[in-house]
């Protein structure tokens, strides 16, 4: 394998990033959205985040991307694929990251919204300044659990025909016919991403574990 | 196969003129449904080798050698960091010069067995250690031999504090077979991919899909709850 070849990889690579990190941070605004809503107290809004989250934590990624990639073309919205994919990737990181959230959203002690209230704090402020600080020091762990996912999943993207990572590799192998040196690369460059991120978020899960003993 | 005119049928919006068509989808309803079962024959061959490999895995970790403790850590860290994707073409091409022909389908159970069995290792292992270590000794104490130790004192609990997590993981690994299609292994979305690429109804294709693998999950939630109660619910059988 050639340098240009390795190039051509790394700016696959590149679009790798660029699409985890659009899904990871749109994510994180529609999960937040779909967590506040699973909490709400409201059972309309319960019940819909509720059906939100099943229906996106029962179904392959892979299906989620092809529904919303020729959904999106049938309401007459002429995206480009780069879009599409964002798009599915939003809406499948708001499901799982709500998931996540409202889990640690309900393990802050009920009795800080409690005493927020007594305190006469109105729903952003209790929710803002007392509970989500804390949700999210919980939530730390699981969430970059999530985005190591989330890296992994946008290998899938290749299935639908944007050209990232994995599907470079795909080209390349087809060019130069060294299927294992091509995919033990792009392995490589995978588990360059996301190990040093488990390993943040194990040794994270450690120290809140020694913390809360 | 018929076609029938999109013109004619359905509603047709202002706003987009194409109209929903579900013959294609209708017509090869019994393909989806077999695809149905090759996708649960995947996700039960891969559980099946996923257990194995996680219990072999967790009682290996715990070697004198420390080459082989390493070996262990290494397999998890592997193919915890890298994409499932990868991991099949990976294996695919591997297989062959490795002397082993496989077809496409058992190639994707394998694969998909190493997949899970990395993250079962992972989640027993975390079971095993929640055993308090004088349980083990009591067990010893009353003269049971190492491996029935380990099979009732160690494992069994192991495994029902772990059940949770494993179910998910395994629902997940459900989910992943659908990734098998790009080695056009034998299961529903490889079934799906060939009726679209026949009829080019990508969105009623794919939409029906989508509520398929939802009941096939709802089908691994039941059946793993249904082992719970059965095998894992005090009081201990």
């Amino acid at each position: 394998m050639g340098l240009g070849e390795f190039l051509f990889l790394l700016t696959g690579l590149k679009w790798t990033v660029a699409l985890s990190a659009i899904g990871f941070v749109c994510g994180a605004i529609g999960g937040l959205a779909i967590a506040l809503m699973r909490t709400s107290g409201m059972r309309p809004l319960e019940r819909l985040a509720a059906g939100y989250i099943a229906l996106f934590q029962g179904t392959p990624l892979l299906m989620q991307l092809f529904v919303v990639y020729y959904g999106l073309a049938l309401v007459g919205l002429r995206l480009s694929a780069w879009v599409a994919v964002s798009i599915g990737f939003t809406l499948h990181a708001s499901a799982y990251l709500g998931e996540i959230w409202r889990g640690s959203i309900e393990a802050v002690p009920r009795g800080q919204s409690e005493a927020a209230s007594a305190l006469n704090l109105k729903y952003v402020s209790r929710m803002k300044d007392v509970v989500l600080p804390q949700a999210i020091r919980i939530s730390l762990p699981a969430t970059i659990g999530f985005l190591v996912q989330l890296i992994k999943g946008t290998s899938l993207a290749s299935i639908v025909g944007f050209t990232e990572l994995a599907r470079a590799g795909n080209i390349v192998s087809n060019q130069i016919f060294q299927p294992l040196l091509v995919f033990g690369i792009v392995g490589i460059l995978y588990f360059l991403m996301c190990w040093p991120l488990s390993l943040y978020g194990s040794h994270l899960e450690r120290r809140f574990a020694v913390a809360s003993r | 196969m018929k076609r029938t005119d999109p013109q004619k049928v359905g509603c047709r919006g202002n706003a987009m003129n194409y109209a929903l068509d579900f013959t294609p989808v209708l017509d090869g309803l019994p393909d989806l449904l077999a695809g149905c079962l090759g996708t649960l024959l995947l996700a039960l061959g891969g559980m099946a080798i996923a257990i194995v490999i996680g219990i072999g895995g967790v009682v290996l970790r715990d070697s004198r050698h420390k080459a082989i403790r390493w070996t262990v850590r290494g397999f998890v860290e592997l193919i915890r960091n890298t994409p499932f994707l990868v991991q099949i073409y990976f294996i695919y091409f591997a297989l062959p010069l490795a002397g082993l022909r496989l077809d496409p389908t058992p190639t994707a159970i394998l694969a998909l067995g190493i997949n899970g069995g990395a993250y079962a290792i992972e989640i027993i292992r975390g079971g095993v250690q929640s055993i308090s270590r004088g349980q083990v000794e009591a067990g010893l104490a009353l003269g049971l031999h190492k491996g029935l130790v380990f099979r009732l004192i160690v494992l069994k609990p192991a495994l029902r504090a772990v059940f949770p997590s494993l179910t998910s993981q395994f629902i997940l690994l459900t989910l992943t077979t659908s990734v098998a299609s790009a080695i056009s292994a034998y299961e529903l979305t490889s079934v799906a991919q060939r009726i679209e690429s026949e009829s080019f109804r990508s969105f009623e294709v794919f939409g029906v899909i989508t509520l398929l693998y939802l009941g096939l999950s709802w089908l691994m939630m039941t059946f793993f709850s249904t082992i719970s109660t059965r095998y894992f619910s005090y009081p201990v059988k």
